[in-house]
């Protein structure tokens, strides 16, 4: 199995888990992603993932290298998720090992952060009251863009 | 030259278009993204979005070259 994967088919997390174990690690981290049923006051019913596999896979994969050379840590692997997911699917897992806890949690912070900003993954969200939207990334949040309603041009 | 454009997500949504090739005298992204929000005006409320040349991430002034794939990306939002 590859470090970083796209799946399509809820994720096994127990299986996934069973991958990182490690007899010289101490310390296991695993971040979960799940749907959550509201977003800025909306409430999301479901929501949809659209990937573009063949960059997903190569940005992912870059990622976890990073996270595992600049850390140190044993091993790291992560599952993003495809298509249509109901509310509390697990959306991502990423998992960590490694002999201490300290380069396992920021090894986990690393990826996870990193995958929200790189990776070629939109999200649509489905509200109760009909309505769909695509939503922004956190990087446009942090840059204090209002999400789908920023009128700045392509960056230059 | 000849370029193939891809638009994904809320982009292919906007310009109603998932694949094209056009005719351009663009050196960059930059340039051909300008290009096509004189066609699609939609694509003009977006800001910090992605590009990618030949299924590789690129830069806005990265140089294109003929035939060309050039994938469009909208802000993103895994996780």
């Amino acid at each position: 199995m590859n470090a970083f994967e796209i799946s399509s088919q809820m994720i096994d997390l127990e299986a996934f888990r069973r991958r990182l174990l490690n007899r010289s690690c101490g310390a296991y981290v695993q971040f979960d992603g799940w749907v959550r049923d509201h977003n800025e006051g909306r409430q999301v019913l479901r929501l949809e993932y659209e990937v573009y596999e063949p960059l997903a896979l190569k940005e992912g994969s870059r990622i976890i290298a990073e996270a595992k050379q600049r850390f140190g840590v044993s091993n790291a692997c992560a599952i993003h998720r495809s298509g249509l997911l109901e509310l509390s699917d697990v959306a991502v897992v990423v998992g960590v090992s490694s002999p201490h806890r300290g380069e396992a949690f920021d090894a986990c912070r690393y990826i996870i952060d990193q995958a929200k900003i790189r990776l070629p993954i939109w999200k649509k969200e489905y509200y109760a009251n009909g309505n769909e939207e695509w939503v922004n990334c956190q990087r446009c949040s942090e840059a204090g863009h209002e999400h789908g309603a920023v009128s700045a041009r392509v960056p230059r | 030259m000849k370029i193939c454009v891809r638009f994904f997500a809320a982009f292919r949504e906007i310009t109603g278009v998932e694949t094209e090739v056009v005719e351009t005298t663009a050196a960059s992204p930059a340039g051909l993204f300008e290009e096509c929000t004189r066609r699609y005006a939609g694509l003009q409320n977006y800001s910090s979005s992605m590009v990618a040349i030949n299924d590789e991430m690129a830069q806005w002034d990265s140089m294109l070259s003929e035939g060309d794939e050039v994938l469009f990306f909208p802000p993103v939002a895994g996780g």
